[in-house]
């Protein structure tokens, strides 16, 4: 196969505090697919970001056609034949697959004034034709399946003539039998000479579509692999080898401790289904997967009864029924959200005002609020968790993302609940904070809480938990307790390899 | 960390200052037009302007605990005819005694409110819709009541004294001035002091944040809307008794001076971000702008152009403090 149609060369990109691509070079040649594969945050989506214009980077070069270019931004990249299909589709729901296909280069009439819906209609079906498609080009897009819609994308893409495709995840929500539609296509795509980044998690599919593998590890290049010569394991070592040096969390003895909660057949739409485990007080449980394995769904089902079809929950051993928040909390389990700027403060408002939010019956008599006794609680916590602010009037948004993060554990630990959901409790925090977070952790397990942690750094899913269950796709597919607990082991379940090999599933 | 700090101290600094910038700005028109007509700080005159921000004060403190919480309500005209037409009509139809009669027109305020917070939570309308709906219905319903004419109070020449008598003593301090100062004070603690307010401002600020903390959130919206109808109870109040009469034909328009009240007095239309005084401070600029504007014989029309041009300034000074 000749010589590479696009080359990134020495790619370097640092956001505060984090090298997210560090001295990465990739190239992909016409006609051909060239997966890219790596952990959450290992810089893949950022290293493609950069080519096609959404981030610039910091040093480094890109060379198009033995050329070198300059993408500053996504119309830069467009003009130059770089288009990305984002994993969240950008396209306009009340509009048609025609509309949305032409979009913002509407075809019009002679007088350049009316639009010529016929025209693009007409190109519409022209170009699925290509691709030995059919479409309705007058149906709306919010009707269509997701697999529809990343058709509609990617065509759109062909009509800018673009010479080099990047598909960011596209299997993540599609069936296995419109996944091999979209293979269908992306081969088509190769003949006609385009060249596809193809970012997945998922392995074996990269077996049937990818020419050559590249590995991502910590933001840095690790290997470059013709997919013939690959094997599975192989890429796996890759992707987890980091040395080593692991901090592991020492095994949970006392098994005969009170179960705090026990989900049992818990269902809640594709992302979650049959899911049962349980967590003993003063039990850390780790939830490991990639991200979209229905992590998130299961606590949110748990918590606030988001999508909840069926299943049990067992609270101290009482069967709970939990139709939104305020029955969970009732119950005695308490959430703190990954996106906790979105979902877990009221940023505007002060530290004395988000840590009561939950327990404000405990500080108010007849709706009117004991302030002094909000404020001795919250400078009780403030103390406990080291939150580092002020003055408990310090509004939380000028809080850094750890002591954020010690907010919302405070306005939980406020209202006392035994169970506690973490969900990526380290996200956004920098190391030092990150070594607070996981010590407050094995804190409240030993004054015996229940704890689950969802985490997608495999690193701190060792670091802190006493058991481990896996995700992939919806269900659990492992449980590793002890000894067993090891990154590849994780990264098996994760990417579900043990159906295959036979290995022991939920 | 010690950035942090800076930067907060500076924010919260500049927060603060849109308290004194709005005080300010009441300041300078006051001296403004005391420089063009000494006349202006007249004690007969400021009573004058007192008595003009009574209706708009009230309507502008009940749909602020709204607005607190990223809502609006855009009914508070028409339920402030309604509850006054529903007064009328307890007390010169159905024969109700007259506290009885006041504390049912109220109380129909109240109610009012609550239902719209029953569209807005319960049938998901946008908060726009919900009360735009209310408004529609109640502007309806009052015409309807009165048969489309004035209800006289002449028979209870108590009713005129709730307002415009003097309790106090003082000729020209009205007990409209008195009991606006008074729903003032209840408004400031209630949201200053009380689970209403913080709620209010917690689901302005985050909604799904307070929601997952297990606030109740639709219980409080709903309690919300009916607090505003019940402010908007005793505005109509206040207005058929300085009139004599309830007036089915009027009311609509008048919330949008109340809005203009809050909004110039920093509360952010897309919640959490008001407080009280802000309030009755953006009232009381309207009031003493419109009063200044006639003294200087500007005509009625052009003085809602000026009112436009302050709200815009307004809004426009508080997103560049927040660009800083």
């Amino acid at each position: 196969m000749g010589n590479e149609l696009i080359q990134m060369k020495d790619i370097c990109k640092s956001f505060p505090g984090v090298r997210a691509v560090d001295n990465v070079s990739y190239g992909v040649r016409a006609g051909e697919v060239h997966a890219l594969v790596g952990e959450n945050g290992a810089g893949k989506s950022t290293l493609m970001k950069i080519l096609s214009g959404v981030y610039t980077k910091d040093s480094g070069s890109i060379i198009l056609n033995n050329e070198e270019v300059n993408i500053t931004n996504v119309r830069d990249a467009q003009a130059l034949g770089i288009v990305m299909i984002h994993q969240e589709l950008n396209l306009m729901n009340h509009l048609t697959v025609a509309e949305n296909i032409f979009f913002g280069r509407e075809a019009k009439k002679k007088s350049r004034i009316i639009l010529d819906s016929k025209r693009q209609e007409e190109e519409t079906v022209q170009m699925y034709a290509r691709l030995n498609l059919d479409v309705d080009p007058r149906a709306k897009v919010g009707r269509l399946t997701v697999a529809q819609r990343q058709l509609v994308e990617i065509v759109k893409a062909l009509t800018y003539d673009s010479k080099i495709l990047i598909m960011d995840e596209p299997t993540a929500s599609l069936t296995s039998g419109e996944v091999e539609d979209l293979f269908r296509v992306v081969r088509a795509l190769k003949e006609d000479g385009r060249a596809i980044v193809y970012i997945s998690h998922k392995l074996e599919e990269l077996k049937l579509i990818s020419d050559r593998i590249t590995v991502m590890r910590d933001g840095q290049f690790v290997a470059t692999l013709n997919t013939e010569e690959a094997s599975l394991d192989a890429i796996i070592q890759m992707m987890v080898g980091r040395e080593v040096f692991e901090t592991k969390q020492s095994p949970f003895e006392d098994t005969g401790a009170e179960l705090a909660l026990k989900v049992e057949n818990l269902n809640a739409g594709r992302m979650v289904q049959d899911v049962s485990f349980h967590v003993r007080r003063g039990e850390i449980l780790g939830f490991a997967g990639l991200v979209g394995a229905g992590r998130t769904e299961t606590a949110r089902a748990i918590f606030a009864g988001d999508g909840y079809t069926s299943g049990d929950i067992y609270v101290g051993g009482k069967k709970v029924t939990i139709k939104g928040p305020r029955d969970a909390i009732r119950a005695g389990i308490a959430y703190l959200p990954e996106d906790r700027r979105e979902l877990g403060l009221a940023l505007g408002m002060t530290v004395d005002e988000n840590i009561p939010m939950a327990s404000m019956s405990k500080f108010s008599s007849f709706g009117f609020i004991q302030f002094a006794k909000s404020a001795a609680n919250s400078e009780k916590q403030r103390g406990v968790l080291d939150i580092r602010t002020p003055s408990i009037r310090q509004k939380v948004k000028f809080l850094s993302g750890g002591n954020q993060q010690k907010v919302v554990l405070a306005k939980w630990l406020t209202r006392n609940c035994d169970v506690i959901i973490f969900d990526e409790p380290t996200k956004g925090i920098d190391i030092g904070a990150k070594n607070e977070i996981y010590k407050l952790l094995n804190e409240l397990a030993e004054q015996g809480k229940a704890i689950i942690m969802i985490s997608s750094e495999l690193p701190e899913i060792l670091r802190v938990s006493h058991r481990v269950l896996v995700m992939c796709e919806g269900r659990i597919t492992g449980e590793l307790v002890g000894d067993e607990i090891d990154q590849n082991r994780i990264m098996n379940f994760a990417v579900k390899r043990n159906h295959a090999a036979g290995g022991q599933v939920g | 960390m010690t950035q942090t700090k800076t930067l907060g101290k500076r924010l919260t600094g500049t927060e603060f200052s849109h308290k004194l910038i709005i005080i300010a700005v009441l300041v300078l028109l006051v001296v403004f037009f005391y420089i063009m007509n000494p006349n202006y700080l007249s004690y007969g005159n400021i009573m004058t302007i007192l008595l003009a921000t009574c209706v708009n004060g009230m309507l502008a403190l009940g749909v602020s605990f709204v607005i607190f919480t990223g809502g609006i309500d855009i009914s508070v005209g028409a339920v402030m005819t309604f509850s006054s037409v529903m007064s009328g009509v307890a007390l010169t139809r159905w024969g109700f005694p007259l506290p009885a009669a006041i504390l049912f027109g109220i109380l129909v305020g109240g109610f009012c409110g609550a239902v719209s917070g029953i569209g807005v939570t319960k049938m998901f309308l946008p908060p726009f819709i919900a009360t735009m709906a209310m408004q529609m219905i109640t502007k309806g319903l009052s015409l309807v009541v009165s048969n489309m004419r004035p209800i006289y109070f002449t028979s209870e020449p108590v009713y005129q004294r709730i307002a415009t008598g003097s309790f106090l003593g003082i000729s020209g301090f009205h007990n409209a001035i008195v009991i606006l100062i008074a729903v003032t004070i209840i408004a400031y603690i209630l949201f200053s002091k009380t689970l209403i307010g913080r709620y209010s401002l917690a689901i302005g600020s985050n909604e799904e944040a307070a929601r997952l903390s297990g606030v109740n959130v639709d219980r409080w919206k709903i309690g919300i809307y009916a607090l505003g109808g019940l402010f908007a109870g005793v505005g109509g109040l206040i207005m058929s008794s300085r009139l004599g009469s309830a007036q089915p034909q009027l009311g609509v328009g008048y919330e949008l001076e109340a809005i203009a009240a809050a909004v110039i007095g920093g509360s952010s239309l897309s919640g959490g971000e008001g407080s009280i005084p802000g309030t009755i401070i953006g009232a009381l600029i309207i009031s003493s702008l419109t009063n200044g504007l006639r003294i200087m014989s500007v005509p009625t029309e052009l003085q809602s152009a000026f009112v436009g041009i302050v709200l815009a300034f307004a809004v426009y000074f508080d997103q560049m403090r927040k660009k800083r």
